[in-house]
């Protein structure tokens, strides 16, 4: 599904890594670990198409991508690590405008049933300004659940996260996996996903 | 010999051109929404506006000639900076707290979402610029037509400084002391919409009626709404990376 082929990034004229390459198919997770600093964030932003690559390039379903390339938007449910919630807005409304963002059309119900996966039914109504950092990841989590894209980009989803919290993500991923998703996430925390499902990347600090 | 297929690609959104209306009228309603969830910024605008026009009659001879010379002029500039005032928030909040990536990500054509946040910036601090400039150039003792002429200069003019802005909100994004880079990079492109807007009374007081000046205006606002949103879409997604 997802191809990297001998990707280097770059933050601000430093090299931080290169000669990245993997393929993830369809119901397999591949967790990206690495140092702060060493570029998870970069490689994420990369494959998402936010960020051009200094070298190589990125493959979606054997067509290679340009940066904000029609078909990865399509693709892709990107969490980056800030949230993308309004303060104004309550939580079911952010994640109403979320999703209708990123051009899924899901029902009310639907998105009440999701916030209450993720334990946010009771404030649903709540404006996203009194919610706490581990709430509003919740939000998150409830956004991908129903956007239903086949591929996610995480970068460091379990943040902020309580116990429980890391265990519903999880729960989640494997769901995602198990219909037909693939995921590539950055972690700093182990993620239990059964045997097979998960392939490990983990970036170096880079010499130069 | 196969039919030649149309190939219209402006950018590489060209998939998602059949979803223009609601991405525009999504970024419409949401900005709208938002804005209006924080009324006290609102207000602060208006209010803005109202005391710098209302401090010129006041600072002068209050001497009748002089100040509806003064009086189109003045409400011009104050529209402007009180527009200036609005701008850093078309696009910043969205790009400090992540939504800015996610419309860039969105598969609807980035393009048509900032056409939607800059109609609701309009909306928002244009529109009550136009609505109270009758009411405040009564200070400036302009007559009926003058007031008029005033009015629809700034209704043709005003969006022009929203699309214009935006440009500059979203090529200052993430810059350091960005309010004040934005003022000198929008205002020196807003001298001729001030010139045509301002001088469109002038020509009426001096009975030569506005046409020319709003023909021109209209000309300004039809290239803005067209250019504007590729240009600031092009702006965010640099300002991304």
């Amino acid at each position: 599904m997802l191809e990297a082929h001998d990707l280097a990034g770059e933050r601000g004229h430093a090299r931080l890594f290169f000669n990245v390459a993997f393929r993830v198919e369809p119901g397999r997770a591949l967790a990206v670990t690495g140092a702060n600093g060493s570029g998870k964030t970069t490689l994420l932003r990369i494959l998402a198409g936010l960020t051009a690559p200094a070298e190589g390039s990125v493959h979606l379903d054997g067509a290679p991508m340009k940066p904000f390339d029609a078909r990865l938007r399509e693709a892709v449910a990107f969490g980056g690590h800030l949230p993308a919630l309004k303060d104004e807005l309550s939580a079911i409304e952010n994640l109403e405008s979320l999703t209708a963002l990123a051009g899924a059309r899901v029902s009310r119900a639907e998105l009440a049933e999701a916030l209450d996966r993720v334990a946010l039914s009771r404030r649903q109504m709540l404006p996203a300004r009194v919610l706490s950092q581990g709430q509003r990841r919740r939000i998150g989590l409830a956004r991908l659940r129903v956007l239903r894209k086949p591929l996610w980009i995480l970068d460091e989803p379990a943040t902020a996260l309580d116990q429980e919290g890391t265990a519903l993500f999880g729960a989640m991923l494997v769901e995602h996996l198990e219909g037909g998703g693939a995921a590539v996430v950055a972690t700093h925390q182990p993620i239990d996903l059964p045997p097979g499902r998960m392939a490990m990347l983990a970036i170096e600090a880079c010499a130069r | 010999m196969r039919a030649l297929t149309p190939v219209i690609t402006l950018e590489a959104d060209a998939p998602a051109t059949g979803a223009v209306v609601p991405a525009f009228a999504w970024a419409l309603a949401r900005d709208i929404r938002i804005a209006f969830r924080s009324r006290a910024e609102l207000g602060v605008q208006v209010l803005f506006y109202v005391i710098v026009v209302t401090l010129f009659p006041l600072s002068t001879v209050p001497e009748r000639s002089l100040l509806a010379t003064l009086g189109p002029g003045v409400l011009w500039v104050a529209a402007l900076l009180a527009s200036l005032l609005s701008l850093p928030r078309l696009f910043a909040a969205d790009f400090a707290d992540g939504t800015l990536e996610q419309m860039a990500l969105s598969p609807w054509p980035l393009p048509a979402i900032v056409s939607g946040k800059i109609a609701a910036h309009w909306l928002t601090s244009g529109l009550p610029v136009v609505v109270l400039a009758p009411l405040l150039g009564m200070q400036y003792a302009l007559d009926m037509t003058a007031l008029w002429t005033l009015t629809l200069g700034l209704l043709l003019g005003t969006p022009i400084l929203s699309l214009l802005g935006a440009i500059g909100a979203a090529l200052t994004l993430g810059l350091r002391g960005s309010g004040a880079l934005l003022a000198l990079l929008v205002l020196p492109l807003t001298v001729p919409v001030l010139i045509f807007g301002a001088g469109a009374v002038d020509a009426v007081r001096a009975g030569l009626g506005a046409g020319a000046n709003f023909s021109l205006l209209a000309a300004g606002l039809l290239i803005a709404l067209v250019g504007a949103p590729l240009a600031a879409a092009a702006a965010v997604r640099i300002a991304l990376d």
